[in-house]
C-alpha cells in the first residue's frame, strides 16, 4: 500500500517535472507545427477530396468566400479541378516527412563525422574537413538538382539528396564545438580516469554537442523544406501527381496572371508558416537547451 | 613497508620535438625518484621546470610531439613504459588517479554527480549504473559531503565550489587507487578553500593509505603536506630529500633561494628576496648547471660541467658542485 502510494507520488512528480520542462514553450510555432503534423498524419480522414484526382468541369474554382466559389471546395480548385485544400493537407504530409527525415539523416551523419573529425584530429580530421570544404563550395540547390538528375525524382530520393547536401553544416558546427570541448577539464579528467576514446566521445562529447545538433536541425528544417519546395518547383523533386507544396506553386504560377491567386498564395503561405515555425522553435530550443540557462 | 617501492622512476627523460625535428625541448631530463606506499612527495619548481610534463609522463598521457626518450617507470613492480595503450587505460583512474589544476572545471555540466563519481567504477569495474550510484553515495560521504543521498542527484552547477572540489576528490579515489597525482590542485582556489582542500586530501590519503605526488610551486603547501620534496629546475631534479632536511638545511643554492623568497609573517624590516634573472628557456638550457647564470655562489666549472648527483645526508641528494 505504501509502495503503491510512493509509486503514484513518483509518477506525479515526474509529470510535474515534465510540465516544468515544457514551460515557456512558444505557442505560435507549436500550434502551427502541431496542426500541420496532425493534418499530415490524419490526411486520409481530414481531406475532403482525393488530392490526385480532379474533375475537369470543376477547374479554377475560387475559394468559397469569393464569387463563384462553393463550400464543396473551400479553398478552390486548380487547373485540372483538384481540390486545393486536400492537396495542401496531403502536401503537409510530404513536406513534414521529407523535412524531418532529411534533417535527422543529415544530422546523424554530420554529427558523427563532426565528432570524429574534432576529437580524433589528425588525418581523420583532414579528410572529413576537406570533403566538407569541397561540399560547401558547391551551391546547395545546384548540387541538389545535380544529384536529383542522377538518381531521378521521388520522395525518398529527395530525403537522401538533402542528407547528402546538408550533412556538412552539422559536421562544421559540431567539429568546432568538439575542438573546444576536448580541451575542457572534464574531458581531460575522463582521459586521466582511463576512459577510452570511444567512451569519451559517447559519454562526454556527444551529450554536449547533441543540443547544438538539435538546434541546428530545427533551423535546418526550414532550409530543407524550402529546398524541397524549390526542387519540386523546378520539376526535379517530388514527381507531379503527388501534392507537394513546391509542385503546387509551379503548377499555379501560370494562373497567377489570370487572377487565380489561390493556386500560388496558399501553398506559399503554408511553406512560409512552416519554415517560420521551425525557426521560432529552433530559437526557443537554443535557449532552453543551454545548460547554463536551464537551471530552475 | 615492503622493500619494493610503490613507484620507482629511473632516469626518466621526456623531450618535446618540433614538427620538423629541428627544435628539441628537454622538458624532463634524467629524473629519478622513488615513492613508497602512503608517502607524499612534493615536486616543486618554477613554471617551465618540467613538473607537469613529469606528471603526464608517469601516466603516459603526453601531448603529441612529446616523447619519453629514456628511463624506466616501475609501478607496483610493473614497467609502465612497456605497457600497451589499453593496459595503460586500466591503470589510469584505477591504480593511478590524477587531480587536475582546476577542480572546478573538471565536472561535466550535463551529468549528475552520481553519474560522474560512478563513472570510473563503470569503466574499470564494469559496475552497473545502479551499483555505481550506490558506491557514489558512500564516496560522497567519505569526502564529507552532507546529505549524499540528495547530492548524487544534483548537477554540478547546483553545488558550491568547495563541494565540487570534494567531488573531484571522490572521483579520484573511487576505484581505490594506490597513487594520486595532484597537479597544482589549489592554484585556482582562494586561500581559505585551499586550506580545506589540503586537509581533505591529507584525510583521504590517511584513510586510503595512498601515496601522493603533489606538484606545486608553493613551498608553504609542501612544508605542510609532504614527507619528501624534489626540487626541479630546468627539467632536472636539483635537490631531493625529506621535508625537514630540505627546509632545515637546503644544500642547493636554488632551493636556498626559493626558501628565502617565501614571505615571512612579522618580518617587516627585511625586503623580500627574489631570485635574480629569469627561469631558463627549456628549449635552450645553459651549458653545465642550468642554474649557474642565476647562482650567487657559482664556481668556474659550473658553466661548463654538469654537476653530479651527490649524497649530502640521509636520503638527501643534490646536484651541485659545492657538494660534489
Amino acid at each position: 500500500m505504501n509502495g503503491s502510494r510512493a509509486a503514484a507520488l513518483t509518477v506525479a512528480w515526474r509529470l510535474a517535472s515534465f510540465r516544468s520542462r515544457l514551460e515557456g514553450l512558444p505557442a505560435f510555432p507549436i500550434v502551427i507545427l502541431g496542426t500541420l503534423a496532425l493534418l499530415a498524419i490524419f490526411a486520409d480522414f481530414i481531406a475532403p477530396h482525393d488530392p490526385q484526382v480532379g474533375l475537369l468541369g470543376e477547374r479554377f474554382r475560387p475559394p468559397a468566400w469569393q464569387a463563384g466559389g462553393s463550400t464543396a471546395h473551400l479553398l478552390g480548385t486548380d487547373h485540372v479541378g483538384r481540390d486545393v485544400l486536400s492537396r495542401l493537407i496531403f502536401g503537409a504530409r510530404i513536406s513534414m516527412t521529407v523535412g524531418f527525415t532529411a534533417v535527422i539523416f543529415a544530422g546523424v551523419v554530420g554529427t558523427t563525422l563532426g565528432i570524429l573529425a574534432g576529437y580524433l584530429g589528425g588525418w581523420v580530421d583532414q579528410v572529413i574537413m576537406r570533403v566538407t570544404d569541397a561540399w560547401l563550395a558547391l551551391p546547395a540547390l545546384t548540387f541538389a538538382i545535380f544529384l536529383a538528375a542522377i538518381v531521378g525524382p521521388s520522395a525518398s530520393n529527395i530525403v537522401i539528396i538533402m542528407a547528402l547536401v546538408y550533412w556538412t553544416r552539422y559536421a562544421r558546427v559540431v567539429r568546432g564545438e568538439v575542438l573546444s570541448l576536448k580541451e575542457r577539464d572534464y574531458v581531460r579528467l575522463a582521459i586521466v580516469a582511463g576512459c577510452s576514446k570511444r567512451t569519451i566521445m559517447k559519454r562526454h562529447i556527444l551529450p554536449n554537442v547533441v543540443n547544438s545538433s538539435i538546434v541546428l536541425a530545427t533551423l535546418m528544417l526550414g532550409v530543407v523544406i524550402v529546398t524541397e519546395a524549390a526542387l519540386s518547383f523546378l520539376g526535379v523533386g517530388v514527381p507531379p501527381p503527388q501534392p507537394a507544396w513546391g509542385l503546387m506553386l509551379a503548377d499555379g504560377k501560370k494562373g497567377l496572371m489570370a487572377g487565380y491567386w489561390w493556386l500560388t498564395v496558399l501553398p506559399g503561405l503554408c511553406i512560409m508558416l512552416m519554415v517560420l515555425s521551425a525557426n521560432l522553435l529552433g530559437d526557443w530550443l537554443r535557449v532552453k537547451l543551454d545548460p547554463q540557462l536551464r537551471q530552475l | 613497508m615492503s622493500d619494493t617501492p610503490l613507484l620507482d622512476v629511473r632516469g626518466l627523460t621526456t623531450h618535446y620535438v618540433s614538427a620538423r625535428g629541428t627544435r628539441v625541448t628537454r622538458a624532463v631530463e634524467d629524473v629519478s625518484f622513488t615513492l613508497r606506499d602512503g608517502e607524499t612527495l612534493g615536486i616543486v619548481g618554477e613554471s617551465g621546470s618540467g613538473k607537469t610534463t613529469l606528471a603526464l609522463s608517469l601516466l603516459r598521457l603526453l601531448p603529441p610531439g612529446a616523447r619519453i626518450i629514456a628511463g624506466a617507470i616501475r609501478f607496483e613492480g610493473e614497467d609502465l613504459l612497456a605497457k600497451r595503450e589499453p593496459e595503460m587505460r586500466h591503470i589510469r583512474g584505477k591504480r593511478i588517479a590524477m587531480i587536475l589544476q582546476d577542480p572546478m572545471a573538471s565536472l561535466n555540466p550535463l551529468f549528475t554527480i552520481g553519474d560522474q563519481v560512478g563513472e570510473p567504477l563503470r569503466v574499470h569495474e564494469g559496475a552497473s549504473r545502479r551499483g555505481a550510484w550506490e558506491r557514489a553515495r558512500e564516496l560522497l560521504g567519505a569526502v564529507r559531503i552532507s546529505a549524499p543521498n540528495a547530492r548524487v542527484r544534483n548537477y554540478p552547477h547546483e553545488l558550491s565550489g568547495g563541494m565540487r572540489q570534494r567531488i573531484v576528490g571522490a572521483i579520484a579515489i573511487s576505484c581505490g587507487p594506490r597513487l594520486l597525482i595532484a597537479d597544482e590542485p589549489t592554484t585556482s582556489l582562494d586561500v581559505t578553500i585551499q586550506a580545506q582542500y589540503l586537509s581533505l586530501l591529507r584525510e583521504l590519503q590517511r584513510a586510503q593509505g595512498l601515496a601522493l605526488i603533489f606538484i606545486t610551486h608553493n613551498l608553504g603547501i609542501v612544508a605542510r603536506m609532504c614527507d619528501k620534496v624534489a626540487v626541479m629546475y630546468g627539467g632536472r631534479i636539483v635537490e631531493s630529500g625529506p621535508v625537514r632536511r630540505i627546509f632545515g638545511a637546503p644544500a642547493h643554492p636554488y632551493t636556498r633561494a626559493l626558501i628565502e623568497s617565501i614571505p615571512k609573517l612579522g618580518d617587516s624590516n627585511g625586503r623580500l628576496t627574489a631570485i635574480e634573472g629569469q627561469p631558463p628557456d627549456p628549449a635552450a638550457l645553459p651549458e653545465g648547471c642550468a642554474f649557474h647564470p642565476r647562482c650567487p655562489v657559482r664556481l668556474e666549472k659550473c658553466a661548463t660541467e654538469r654537476p653530479r648527483d651527490s649524497v649530502v645526508g640521509d636520503e638527501h641528494r643534490t646536484a651541485c658542485w659545492l657538494h660534489g
